[in-house]
């Protein structure tokens, strides 16, 4: 397999892949990414789905004013805005905190002996 | 045909302006451009522009891609004509993103390579995964480059007050030989610079309107909305969801979620998109562009909202609909109020600025789709299908540039047929087809062990085609008016009269479910396995290790 960016560490080979694959190190990386990427996702798609489906079909609580012109609609649409900020956010930390140390540790004691 | 009298106040002065800017942002990109070729040697650089980029250019980048004409005259439209509808498609949008941040772009940047289909096809038998990939690619940028260069013919006339048809076919032609020579001479390089060019103008001009409109109203929201209301003469409901979307049945209610369905899962399908985290260093880079360009997209959805609103409240829904019925010219009109009005000199020259941004938006957008469908067919049906994995990195950039070349070149014959035809939809169904046919084989390739070739060959082809046929049923094509379709659609394009077989215009409720059964189905009816082959995608995609 040839690599194009210099620099890059040439690639482990097939047999090496799959015993990083089976290593508890990797299992742990796994696991953490999973526990957050999957339940976040459904978490933000429902949560947009409910704006799309009461922008449908419930168009009258939609429209009550909370202060001034403001209605819940716009609120409602403004917190997709913040909670997308926010979900971006979180997911950079959980990143840099959690799954980079673990990603770094997959083959680090193979790569030391 | 009559001259529509666009904007005829202002139109001479602002005309001329707006040619001026506009050619000076061209000879800028194509100083960029020609710069950029002479530091693309590589494969790598021609179709990833050397992995090179910071995290802040692809983010701008990305928006650069991403924000389309249609999104920024087309949703500042439908909040000045619609009021709040407008905000339904900018946060289907945005939303969209998180799909991409938290599913894709790290696990594509390190298991891939140039193209969407080294991800879909690693564990697969190549070539019929990647001769459907390269398919799905091609139809999906194809359809999104129709929408835009047909959408620039259309401008022209509006920005530039001539209803001529020559001009339109000769903006098409330009718009065309422009974005051919940013890919074929400058590649992904050129193509990235002349994106973050256009996402700074884009986002300065943005920023002004709205701060502007802000400052009118004292910088209270409620007062901008207030007046928006007030002068649409549609009172409260203006901001409130419904005026253009499914007032009255219940066919138009599903055809809501059916579009909010593919917008927030068709991005992380596209093509273009994709090929754009391949342009950063590693995973950890293409994260940190991903989220820039949350914040950038974000950002500027909430100024069109500024701006819609601000153009009703200002301009007046009445003045824009006399316009343009679809409102396109909103943002323009905007400029001209804003700069003074028309007739005078500030209102011309804030005009022919945001004329000329709009441009500048078309030819980025275009560039970066002529530049994923070209790199598809060189990388994966070339290279791949064809020859087998058999020709030189610099034969397939050389394929990559020619077929840029035909491809660009067909795209400005389809688009000079189709200029007469309203082909807004084209890009709610490239989203729609990339959620359908692109997102299933690609989450399924990277999460589910069992996933196989047939499966994904399934996939893409079974939502590809429940995708475009249920378009080809639908009320776009066929116009009748029934019990169930009370309002029928004069502009249809195969009949006025005959009902359409399907009620919805849009296509993903159905597709996109059909799309996900068709690579269930195509997985569990054959016995192959990819076991090993996922287990190292696995470690690939999560580790970066063997990244390229």
């Amino acid at each position: 397999m040839t690599t194009d960016s210099p620099g890059t560490p040439p690639a482990p080979d097939q047999a090496a892949f799959l015993s990083l694959a089976e290593s508890p190190e990797f299992a742990r990386l796994r696991a953490a990414f999973r526990r957050f990427v999957l339940p976040m996702t459904a978490a933000f798609l429902v949560w947009y789905l409910l704006y799309v489906v009461l922008s449908a079909y419930a168009r009258g609580f939609m429209g009550t004013k909370v202060v001034g012109n403001i209605n819940v609609a716009l609120v409602f649409g403004l917190l997709q805005f913040v909670s997308t900020f926010l979900i971006a956010w979180s997911y950079e930390r959980y990143a840099r905190r959690r799954l980079e140390p673990l990603a770094a540790a997959v083959g680090a004691t193979e790569d030391a002996s | 045909m009559s001259a529509p009298h666009v904007l005829a106040a202002s139109e001479n002065e602002h005309r001329t302006i707006s040619i001026v800017l506009f050619a000076v942002f061209v000879a800028i990109t194509l100083y960029i451009t020609i710069r950029a070729s002479r530091q693309t040697r590589t494969a790598a650089d021609y179709y990833a522009g050397g992995r090179s980029f910071s995290p802040l250019q692809n983010g701008l980048a990305i928006g650069g891609d991403y924000m389309s004409a249609a999104s920024f005259l087309g949703i500042a439209g439908m909040f000045a004509l619609s009021g709040y509808d407008g905000f339904l498609y900018s946060i289907g949008f945005l939303v969209a993103w998180l799909v991409a941040l938290l599913l894709v772009a790290e696990m594509l940047r390190n298991s891939g390579r140039f193209t969407m289909a080294d991800v879909l096809a690693f564990r697969m038998r190549q070539r019929p995964v990647r001769a459907a990939a390269g398919i799905s690619t091609i139809v999906v940028s194809i359809f999104y480059l129709l929408a835009q260069m047909v959408g620039a013919g259309a401008l022209v006339s509006l920005l530039l007050g001539t209803s001529s048809e020559a001009a339109k076919v000769w903006t098409i032609v330009l718009v065309g030989a422009l974005m051919i020579f940013y890919v074929t001479v400058g590649g992904m390089k050129g193509t990235t610079w002349v994106q973050i060019v256009k996402a700074v103008l884009l986002m300065s001009g943005a920023l002004v309107m709205t701060v502007w409109v802000l400052a009118k109203y004292g910088f209270n929201p409620s007062d901008l909305l207030g007046a928006a209301a007030d002068r649409s003469g549609k009172g409260a409901a203006f901001l409130e969801p419904g005026l253009k979307y499914g007032a009255t049945d219940a066919w138009s209610k599903l055809d809501l979620l059916s579009l909010g369905l593919a917008l927030v899962l068709g991005t992380a399908g596209l093509p273009h998109i994709l090929i754009r985290f391949y342009t950063v260093p590693d995973a950890r880079a293409a994260r940190a562009s991903v989220n820039w360009a949350i914040g950038i997209i974000g950002v500027f959805y909430l100024m069109t909202l500024v701006i819609g609103f601000g153009a009703a409240a200002l301009v007046g829904g009445k003045a824009i609909a006399a316009q343009d019925k679809g409102g396109n010219t909103a943002a323009p009109q905007l400029a001209e109020h804003l700069g003074g009005g028309a007739g005078t000199t500030g209102g011309a020259v804030f005009l022919a600025v945001i004329a000329a941004v709009a441009f500048a938006t078309i030819l980025a957008v275009v560039a970066g789709l002529t530049l994923a469908s070209s790199s598809s067919f060189a990388h994966d049906i070339f290279a791949s299908v064809l020859r087998r994995g058999t020709s030189t990195e610099r034969d397939e950039v050389r394929v990559a540039r020619l077929s840029a070349l035909v491809i660009g070149a067909v795209a400005i014959v389809l688009s000079i047929f189709a200029r007469g035809l309203n082909v807004a939809f084209l890009v709610a169904l490239a989203f729609a087809v990339a959620a359908s046919a692109n997102l299933p084989t690609l989450l399924f390739s990277l999460f589910w062990r069992r996933f196989n070739t047939s499966g994904a060959v399934a996939g893409i082809y079974g939502g590809l085609v429940a995708a475009v046929g249920l378009v080809l049923l639908s009320p776009i094509c066929w116009g009748g008016a029934s019990d169930t379709l009370p309002k029928g659609n004069p502009d249809a394009l195969f009949s006025a009269d005959t009902v359409a077989p399907f009620p919805l215009q849009n296509p993903g409720l159905i597709s996109i479910p059909v799309g996900f059964l068709c690579a269930y189905l195509g997985t569990v009816l054959s016995r192959a396995r990819t076991d090993e082959r996922f287990a190292e995608l696995e470690v690939r995609a999560l580790t970066g290790k063997g990244a390229h």
